[in-house]
């Protein structure tokens, strides 16, 4: 019997895209990064296609909204009784799909609009951090509840995935009903899978998302470096490990997306020695510090974040990536073609170079 | 122009350099030959010296800028060539040793025949490069270049 | 004359029709096996002296030489093997505790050969290291758990004290004494050219080498021989020996002869007494007074170099490294039972000890268990034989590597296993001024720098192929390892899948 996520290390090639409008609003269009990613029709396999979206819920900002997926009706009772336990349900409903001739199998899919209740929280957490508590408790829904896997844990942001081709499953949530200032999508070509919908990226865990295509080679030393700060790597995916680094060094660390970039992409030491010495001693000790969080072998990451986008690269660019501006857009993908197909008159087009981040700030 | 430098210090007193020296200059292929297969065992142009306290050194021609051997010499058999080199030619040797008498260092022997023999850092024989030097075990004897001849 | 039991375990094979009696083996034989007969013009042998250093063989300039063991057998029986029965005889001739060097010839099971090592194809690429960047520069030492910033974004931490190594292989600890003198300038030497660390083992560091102090480690064992303020502020990490992999639980014992002029300076102990490291630190009988010393250690150098605890792998040793890394210790050392020794006790090298593997293994996840791997960095030892060896080790968790043997083989060691007798024909281990010259630290730097740099560049190689360029997001990397014939309790505790799955 196959594998799926989480028993197995599964590696896959992908394609991946992002669109963000700089000033913040929120006037594109989910069917917009639909259409990009069926440019690369090639880059996937149908097996595995998804979508992240944020300022898509503008009536709940101030929730956190959980997109779960379901095996049965007794996983959702196990869940909905868990939150009830510590969470206000402001909202909960099936998120709105359409059937679709070549999406399969799908399991239930809720969406939560849930607020923490403080007092609870209070009583069990020595000290109130509300994103730690986010985190564990997703951890622990998705490691013991079967059945039941939360794949969208974010604010005014949410995941869409789903076994398939991706343009297929944009149109089978429905996007074009969802206007966001920033999008991104991955496409997948795993070389081997049952087809489990929780194995789809993009992998989120609050607002962070991640798109990425490679296969890195770092993951085992990533992966039992990252669980040390309580962090479980279920599924197994190099796009899980990547998602809590970057927790770890922005949320817990406190480091700008900036310095993520030269931790985990980090400058050769020939390149460091070149630079000027105050630079040089500060990447010296990010290296130092963080040395089992670079991350080594082939990779294109599109990071989603509360009001930005980050594209980064290995540092050898063993991965294709492309950047576009059209005024306020700025349009990231692993192939032009992705690009030029929803903006023909795009202006600016380059590729970064490897290790380099191209970070895309709302309202700056 | 590059000699032959004995590092003292570090001679084991294996006698390998004159092994190896003797058989380079015998014109045999093969060292067994060389040794076990002549009338004569082959001569070596270099010796170790084995002193007290486990001194060891190897002696062999210096090249002298201004070699008392080739002025001492009788015949003219001595000369000292373009490269600096001090050689024998045992054509016109005629074992008078007046050159054995006269160099300080006292590296000078006759061979089998009654001739001079003497070190020709290998100029004209297998080796190519000093043989002694090439194969000692312990870099006891170095063929350098070093500023400042001698004498 | 009493029966002398036992045969000699070697017999010389000299071709005579090859020799030319140069007496070459002669001279170097430092056994004496080896005399000229003026009579009949041939040389002889005594075989019964032989050690099989292979000195002779190797300096032989017509190849005449051979050792080999010899065929003589008792009446075969399984369980009385020849060896166990010469241990009998030796230990009734002599009432003694049985002696042995170097590490445990046994044949114990050897994890490194049952572990294989991946590479890529096809869903990423491998890299070529002669066109892109390999790095392989590690640093050892405590690392920081958070960076503190000021107000403007301008880091406030500073790294704290390291060593830092171009290439994850260090020299292990082996004191002026067991070793002579040029084999410690080579071994300075050559760790200064690679930018790594050689260590001055527990003998105290010679004035000469003063000057390589940033290339080497102090260590502090049980003895203290030659411990002082100028000692410990020398070199760039001070190493506390509490154990060693080939003697665990067993002190050392230095005999006076090989206590000379200059080895009695720099150990401070009188001319031709013996060297008596206790098996404790009469300081240390708990984990609690360990920390005094590390923390006293730290004191008396203004904390700025790491400190180093070394121990001999033992059953309980991850439990024991968490311990030391709980007590202030910035690296830890572990050596497995296969490593060197100048002189210990048969019995127990043969038989007290884990392999280095499995402690690796085992200490590497228990630290991350326990969530302080980050608090401490890894050393091992005890037997690393090879570049592939050593990727393993850094794959299982491990930081850096010592090799010990690895680097005796390198200046000529031939494993003859008779260092504690004093009379190593290759200048290594030994004190005798005629045999100390044999090894020329010039030659001995160079095959040292040879060796360690071919080892780096293989594991540059193999790094290449797993399309890994830094050698950090090799360590731990235990994905990239696979077992082979190895049980499932075997997997488990190094953390691997077996090969095909
Ligand atoms: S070969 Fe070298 S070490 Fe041996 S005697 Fe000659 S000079 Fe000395
Ligand atoms: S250089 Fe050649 S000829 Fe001269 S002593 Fe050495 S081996 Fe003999
Ligand atoms: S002890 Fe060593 S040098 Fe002596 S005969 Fe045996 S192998 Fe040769
Ligand atoms: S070194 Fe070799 S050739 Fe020389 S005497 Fe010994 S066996 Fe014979």
């Amino acid at each position: 019997m196959l594998k799926k996520e989480g028993e197995i290390r599964i590696p896959s090639g992908c394609a991946i895209s992002g669109i963000i409008n700089r000033s913040g609003q929120c006037s594109i269009n989910g069917s917009e990064i639909v259409k990009s990613i069926s440019y690369m029709h090639d880059r996937s396999n149908g097996l595995g296609g998804g979508f992240a979206g944020y300022g898509i819920y503008p009536e709940y900002a101030d929730q956190y909204a959980f997109h779960v997926f379901y095996d049965d009706m007794s996983a959702r009772e196990e869940t909905e009784r868990y939150l009830d336990r510590t969470f206000e349900m402001v909202n909960l409903s099936r998120i709105p799909t359409r059937k679709h001739p070549r999406i399969k199998n799908e399991p239930q899919i809720w969406r939560y609009f849930v607020n923490p209740i403080f007092t609870v929280l209070q009583e069990d957490q020595d000290e109130i951090d509300e994103k730690k508590f986010i985190v564990e408790t997703v951890f622990y829904i998705n490691t013991y509840i079967k059945g039941a896997y939360i794949f969208s844990s974010g604010k005014n942001m949410g995941v869409f995935k789903a076994v398939g081709f991706p343009e297929d499953v944009g149109e089978f949530y429905r996007l074009e009903e969802y206007d966001g200032y920033s999008w991104t999508a991955h496409g997948r070509y795993p070389t081997n899978t049952p087809g489990w919908w929780g194995g789809a990226h993009p992998f989120a865990l609050l607002d962070y998302s991640i798109v990425h295509n490679g296969e890195i080679s770092s993951y085992d030393a990533n992966r039992r470096f990252i669980e040390m700060f309580d962090y479980k790597c279920t599924l197994q995916t190099d796009t899980e490990v990547i998602t809590y680094i970057i927790d770890y060094l922005n949320r817990k660390q406190g480091l700008n997306f900036e310095d993520i970039a030269k931790i985990i992409a980090a400058p050769f030491w020939e390149e460091i020695e070149r630079l000027p010495e105050a630079e040089a001693k500060r990447i010296k000790l990010f290296r130092n510090t963080f040395a089992s969080l670079l991350i080594t072998g082939p990779f294109s990451i599109i990071l989603g974040f509360d009001g930005g986008l980050m594209a980064l690269n290995d540092r050898l660019k063993l991965r294709s990536m492309v950047v576009g501006e059209k005024d306020n857009i700025v349009y990231l993908a692993s192939e032009e073609c992705a690009i030029r197909g929803i903006c023909p008159d795009i202006e600016n087009v380059w590729a970064p170079q490897g290790g380099e981040p191209i970070i895309i700030r709302v309202g700056k | 122009m590059k000699r032959v430098y004995v590092n003292e210090e570090w001679c084991l007193g294996c006698h390998l350099c004159e092994i190896q020296c003797a058989f380079a200059n015998s014109g045999e292929a093969d060292m067994v030959k060389a040794f076990n297969n002549s009338e004569q065992k082959p001569l070596a142009r270099i010796t170790v010296e084995d002193g007290e306290n486990d001194i060891h050194f190897a002696v062999s021609c210096r090249h002298c800028e201004t070699p008392y051997c080739v002025k001492g010499c009788i015949t003219g058999a001595l000369t000292v060539n373009e490269n600096g080199i001090v050689q024998i030619d045992d054509t016109r040797c005629v074992g008078c040793r007046t050159c054995i008498l006269m160099c300080p260092y006292g590296c000078l022997t006759v061979g089998h025949n009654k001739t001079l023999l003497k070190c020709e850092l290998c100029v004209e024989n297998l080796g190519g490069e000093p043989s002694c030097v090439r194969r000692c075990p312990n870099n006891a004897i170095v063929f350098e270049d070093r500023d400042g001849g001698l004498l | 004359m009493a029966i002398n039991f036992i045969h000699p375990e070697f017999e010389i094979i000299r071709e005579e029709k090859r020799c030319i009696k140069c007496r070459a083996c002669e001279r170097q034989c430092a056994n004496e096996v080896h005399s000229y007969d003026q009579e009949f013009d041939c040389m002889e042998s005594d075989e019964s002296k032989c050690v099989d250093c292979q000195r002779c063989v190797s300096l032989c300039p017509t190849r005449a030489l051979k050792i080999r063991k010899t065929d003589n057998r008792y009446r075969e029986n399984a369980n009385w093997q020849q060896q166990a029965m010469e241990e009998i005889f030796r230990q009734a001739d002599t009432g003694g505790v049985l002696l042995s060097s170097m590490g445990t010839p046994k044949d114990y099971p050897n994890y490194w050969d049952k572990i294989l090592i991946n590479a890529s194809q096809v869903t990423n690429p491998p890299i070529d290291p002669l066109r892109e960047p390999m790095e392989t520069k590690v640093f050892l030492g405590k690392k920081l758990n958070k960076l503190e910033f000021d107000e403007n974004g301008e880091l406030l931490s500073e790294i704290p004290p390291q060593i830092e190594l171009e290439m994850p292989i260090m020299f292990s600890a082996m004191s002026y004494g067991s070793i002579s003198e040029n084999a410690h300038k080579s071994l300075a030497r050559a760790a200064t050219e690679l930018g790594t660390c050689y260590n001055t083992g527990e003998g105290g560091l010679n004035q000469d080498l003063y000057k390589y102090g940033a290339n080497t480690i102090v260590q502090v064992a049980s003895g203290r021989f030659g411990v002082h303020k100028d000692y410990l502020n020398a070199g760039a990490a001070i190493e506390i020996k509490m154990g060693q992999g080939a003697k665990p639980g067993i002190g050392g014992h230095l005999p006076g002869r090989k206590i000379l002029e200059k080895v009695s300076r720099t150990r401070m102990i009188p001319v031709g007494v013996d060297a008596i490291s206790p098996a404790p630190h009469h300081d240390i009988y708990s984990i609690e007074d360990l920390r005094q010393l590390i923390f006293s250690l730290k004191e008396a150098t203004n904390y700025e170099k790491p400190v180093i605890v070394k121990i001999a792998a033992v059953h309980n040793v991850a439990a024991i490294a968490s311990g030391i890394a709980r007590s202030g210790a910035d690296i830890i050392a572990i050596d497995g039972f296969r490593g060197g020794t100048g002189a210990a006790p048969t019995r127990i090298r043969d038989n007290v000890g884990i392999p280095i593997e499995l402690a690796l293994a085992a200490v590497d996840q228990r630290l991350r268990d326990e969530k302080i791997r980050n608090d401490v960095s890894i050393v091992i030892g005890g037997s690393i034989r090879s570049s592939a060896d050593v990727v393993k080790a850094i794959a299982l968790g491990a930081d850096a590597v010592y090799i010990g043997t690895a680097a005796l083989l390198a200046l000529g060691c031939h494993l003859c296993r008779t260092c504690h007798t004093g009379k190593c024909n290759w200048g290594i281990a030994t004190q005798r001024e005629d045999l100390v010259k044999r090894l020329n630290p010039d030659i001995g730097a160079k095959r040292l720098a040879n060796l360690v740099s071919a080892w780096n560049h293989e594991i540059m190689e193999m790094m290449g192929g797993m399309g890994i360029n830094s050698i950090e997001a090799l360590k731990g990397n235990r994905l990239m390892l696979r077992g082979i014939g190895m049980s499932a309790k075997e997997l488990e505790i190094f953390g691997i899948s077996h090969a095909g799955e």
